[in-house]
């Protein structure tokens, strides 16, 4: 068992990596790859699913981090090969490994053309992904970082719909520029420190033995910020959201969503408040307005879409707005909200992506005045669709409301007009999706052609429903997942409230 | 009875190992030159590539014989040292994969010619010395065997007007450039009364540095900016690197380059005044943003590739960002990296370009690239690798080259360097993407033929790509060699290096 402790975390990283490699060796028969890449992303989940079960055990290593391995990768600079995982990054790392043979399910029929080079790249990015949630040093964490990109940008501009290189290099380049300021920002961390690993960088930080960081604190934090920023998106850098999410292929938008979004809160979490814990606060009042910019602009946007991809993509950035604002807000309550959207936005909004995939593909439309009346010809469709947009909306016993209620009342806490604005977030999200779902779903059938329209296929079921059966239990049991969140968020808080302690001390 | 004034001058058997790649691969290019007239058209062709690039085989072989007897030799005018070593294996290596891949190339286009590899070699003679002399003059001599290869080999497709313009071009303002080199060296010995690199360090050392010396070395970076193609000293490099054969501009964007590269880190840290480097910092910036920015508007891939290669050796620049003694070995360790990762990434780009241009270089438009994933995916993976190493993605060398040249750059406190060296490359990330996107994500306007991959064009292509991932995953063991060879360039005053002790010739061994 130790054994396995040891290498569980580096075989979740790479078994779909090795899952790829081998897939360039398959002969092009569609349907081998298929199932191939079903199987390799199903057998990375259930592999992924020993991290949760066995958390509790006692660290191996002093460093507060689960399932850790540090060996040596190059010896100059030094970079290790340092991984490990603590409540923040566990549930992420199962999120994503949950999401990806739904995205392999979801693809099943879509993909057609160029079927091998679309699996391949599928799971080179889940690999990518689960490195930037697992890398504890600060070069591997750039290196999974700008991994991710190239596959993702390549799904968006092969598979993608019709503007689809516009909206690859867009995504691409916005990224790109952003996550250069974190190189700066790294590569400035490890001049002056010697190191790339994160908890020793910590370390020295916080025993204050870094020479000329006061001077440089401020830049380095906003170098981490941008990048994640754009990452998130947090207003003004969102633009690069809807075109991205419009033009990409259906599994392309749900890790997108799911997942891509989330490395931008996660590296606020974890760098900037991990790293920068002063800066963090002494910036918090502007990063706290955009947040609460982007939750009702994102909303309004939402609201007037006629296109059901974008609305759904501009929901994202008022949910990721939520947590922002929770992270933000520095209290216990925020943080756990943040990481609870986080997980509940990524099981939700990847189930909304795949349904409007579902209707795309029999109408090759995401119009929203296309359809109407979808209720009769589609009713199994209708109700899942009904039960993800309520799960979105934020219906109680559902994922949405858990997460949201956490952070609002850890806005609350920190300052009630954050609290108030806010919770407006919560009424708008309900007027945009359910006015959608009415326009779609409900009245007469308005076009003839969706008179005879399939409902939903066995594979689709197979994809969407395991998303509605995780927002039910996340929704009614989030103790499950907190449990493992709320430690962690604990001690993430403790080096500002020492900073409080001693601003009020003096 | 000899004199023991005659005894020094007569070299000792012992010497000639340490110029025997250099004699290996000029008794190879005679042999091809010999047997040229004997052989008949066809065939012919085969025969002599074969034995050239059996000569870049025993070069290496050579050379790494060569390495086991490190020492100065000819009168102290040539030292042989783990840095010189590194050069010969690069350019050597280079000339290797450019013969294998311009094998295809030559028969495609129609070129007949033998002297085509004896002229690569010769080339490749004059790079290797580059890096292993000491003495002004004999640098000087190197700098003019490289060049004049390389000018012939520019014009080689000689039926195309672009071809001849090209080697014309680059004749003409290369020799130009060379005379600047030239003129230079008087000037140095004018200041220090010596030719020779470590005479001059030492009696810069204990007489201060006049302005003669400055003006002196600013003449030869002209000289040697000028094959670097640094701006402001690139103006000819689209244009020449449009009408060179494809394989030829792969050869010459690489090799030369190191070489002058090598060069100017001998002349510079001999003169040992750092504070005086920013005229190199500003050719830096310069080169970077230059070629980035021309590159942008490009659509010929070839164009496009060489302001690409301006912008990379404003990267390369950055390594000279050294202000204290103590960070001189990381930054020329950075620069060995890079002109290593260079050289694999672009000789194997061009191997592409090469033999997807097709006779008379008909494809080399971006509209020609459209839809190349497609009809051939593995040429075209193979390509985006390259690309992504140059616009520095991780897993592959390009991204430990500008990670080591811009992390000794901000250990020297250069900030801003080290800002529109991050900047560049944000901007350099958007053209080679386009090249992708291109391949991948558009449909073929019209019909490019696609011929099969030869089998020296696919040994190069599996050998860059090997070498591009290799850097980009274990760059410790090229890296560590880098930076004990990097010991060696160090001046004689500078405390720790161990050449410190000059009079004795040998040097210690520094292999990892």
């Amino acid at each position: 068992m130790r054994t396995l402790d040891h290498n569980i975390l580096t075989l979740v990283t790479f078994v779909p990596l090795a899952g790829a490699l081998l897939l360039v060796l398959l002969p092009r028969r569609d349907r081998d790859i298929r199932i191939f890449a079903l199987v390799t992303s199903l057998l990375t989940f259930v592999l992924s699913l020993h991290l949760p079960v066995y958390f509790k055990r006692p660290l191996h290593l002093g460093t507060g981090f689960h399932y850790e391995v540090n060996s040596p990768w190059i010896s100059s600079p030094t970079i290790h090969y340092h991984i490990g995982i603590d409540g923040i990054s566990l549930w992420l790392v199962v999120l994503t490994t949950f999401l990806t043979p739904l995205c392999v399910l979801i693809s099943w029929k879509s993909v057609h053309d160029r079927v091998k080079e679309f699996f391949i790249l599928l799971l080179i990015l889940e690999t990518a992904l689960i490195g930037v949630f697992v890398a504890l040093d600060l070069f591997l964490f750039y290196f999974f970082w700008e991994a991710t990109l190239i596959p993702m940008a390549l799904l968006i501009g092969i598979f993608g719909h019709e503007r689809k290189v516009y909206a690859a290099v867009k995504f691409f380049m916005y990224t790109m520029i952003a996550s250069m300021f974190m190189l700066a920002a790294i590569l400035w961390l490890y001049a002056h420190t010697g190191t790339f690993d994160f908890v020793e960088i910590q370390t020295q930080i916080r025993a204050g033995g870094v020479p000329n960081l006061s001077a440089a604190a401020l830049w380095l934090f906003l170098g981490f910020f941008i990048a994640f920023a754009v990452k998130v998106p947090l207003f003004p850098f969102h633009t690069w959201l809807p075109d991205a999410h419009v033009e990409a292929p259906t599994a392309g938008s749900v890790l997108l969503a799911g997942v891509l979004l989330k490395m931008g809160t996660y590296g606020m979490l974890r760098f900037n408040l991990g790293l920068f814990p002063e800066q963090s606060r002494q910036n918090a009042p502007w990063i706290v307005v955009l947040a609460l910019i982007g939750i009702i602009y994102g909303a309004l946007v939402a609201m007037v879409q006629p296109n059901m991809k974008k609305l759904i993509a501009y929901s994202s950035v008022s949910h990721l707005g939520f947590v922002v604002l929770g992270i933000f807000s520095f209290t216990q309550a925020g943080l756990n909200g943040a990481m609870f959207v986080m997980l509940a936005h990524g099981v939700s909004t990847g189930a909304l992506f795949m349904l409007a995939g579902v209707l795309h593909e029999r109408r090759h439309t995401y119009e929203i005045s296309e359809f109407g009346g979808l209720a009769s010809p589609m009713p199994i469709y209708a109700a899942s669709f009904l039960f993800i947009v309520l799960a979105s909306v934020g219906l109680p016993l559902l994922n949405g409301f858990v997460g949201e209620f956490l952070v609002l009342s850890g806005a609350f806490q920190s300052r009630a007009i954050y609290g108030i604005l806010g919770a407006t977030g919560v009424i708008w999200s309900a007027c945009y999706l359910l006015w959608m779902y009415q326009r779609v779903f409900y009245g007469k059938v308005t076009h003839a052609v969706n008179n005879s329209l399939l409902d939903l296929e066995g594979f689709e079921k197979a994809a969407v429903w395991p998303c509605a059966l995780a927002a039910l239990v996340m929704g009614v049991a989030p103790i499950i997942w907190l449990a493992a969140i709320d430690p962690t968020t604990h001690s993430a808080l403790v080096p500002l409230a020492q900073m409080t302690a001693k601003v009020v001390g003096q | 009875m000899i004199t023991p004034l005659v005894a020094q001058v007569i070299p000792q058997a012992g010497e000639y190992v340490r110029i025997l790649p250099e004699l290996v691969l000029s008794l190879f290019g005679i042999l091809i030159m010999l047997l040229d007239p004997l052989m008949d058209e066809q065939r012919g062709q085969k025969t002599l590539g074969l034995i050239g690039f059996i000569g870049t085989l025993a070069g290496l072989l050579a050379t790494w014989y060569m390495s086991q007897s490190p020492g100065l030799a000819f009168s102290n005018s040539i030292q042989i040292d783990g840095f010189s070593a590194f050069f010969h294996v690069l350019v050597i290596a280079i000339a290797a994969l450019v013969i294998l891949s311009s094998y295809e190339y030559l028969a495609v286009q129609h070129i007949r010619a033998g002297e085509y590899y004896a002229l690569i070699l010769f080339g490749t003679v004059g790079m290797g010395l580059m890096s292993s002399a000491v003495e002004l003059v004999l640098i000087f001599i190197a700098l003019e065997i490289s060049s004049i290869s390389t000018y012939i080999l520019a014009g080689f497709r000689r039926y195309q007007a672009a071809s001849t313009e090209s080697s014309l071009k680059y004749f003409l303002l290369g020799s130009f450039a060379t005379a600047f080199f030239l003129y230079g060296v008087a000037m140095m010995f004018g200041a220090t009364g010596s030719t020779n690199i470590d005479k001059i360090s030492r009696y810069l050392q204990s007489n201060g540095v006049p302005l003669l010396v400055y003006i002196g070395t600013a003449l030869m970076f002209v000289g040697l900016g000028f094959k670097l193609a640094a701006a402001p000293l690139h103006v000819w490099t689209p244009d020449v690197y449009e009408g060179a054969p494809a394989p030829v501009v792969g050869f010459m964007s690489t090799a030369p380059k190191a070489a002058a590269f090598a060069v100017l880190l001998r002349i510079v840290f001999a003169i040992n005044e750092p504070a005086h480097f920013w005229p190199v910092w500003v050719a830096a910036a310069l080169s970077m943003t230059i070629g980035n920015l021309g590159a942008l508007v490009q659509t010929n891939v070839k164009r496009l590739l060489a302001y690409s290669s301006i912008a990379h050796a404003g990267y390369l620049l950055v390594a000279f960002a050294m202000t204290t003694p103590e960070n001189w070995p990381n930054g020329i360790a950075a620069a060995m990296f890079y002109a290593a990762a260079y050289a694999a990434m672009n000789v194997g780009a061009f191997a592409v370009v090469g033999h997807f241009a097709n006779a008379g270089e008909q494809y080399v438009t971006l509209e020609d690239y459209e839809g190349l994933g497609r009809s051939s995916p593995l040429l075209a993976a193979v390509l985006t690798i390259f690309l992504l190493s140059l616009i520095g993605i991780p897993i592959t060398g390009g991204f430990f080259a500008k990670f080591y040249v811009f992390s000794a750059a901000l250990r020297a406190n250069l900030i801003w360097l080290t800002l529109i060296g991050v900047v560049n490359s944000a901007i350099g990330a958007y053209y080679y993407l386009r090249i992708i996107v291109v391949m991948y994500m558009r449909e073929p306007r019209k019909q490019v033929p696609v011929s099969r991959v030869s089998f020296g064009v696919g040994t190069a292509l599996a050998v860059c790509t090997f070498a591009t991932i290799y850097l980009g995953i274990f760059p410790n063991r090229v890296l560590h060699y880098a930076q004990q060879s990097a010991q060696n360039v160090m001046p004689v005053h500078v405390a720790g290096s161990p050449t410190s002790t000059a009079e004795i010739p040998a040097i210690p061994r520094s292999r990892p």
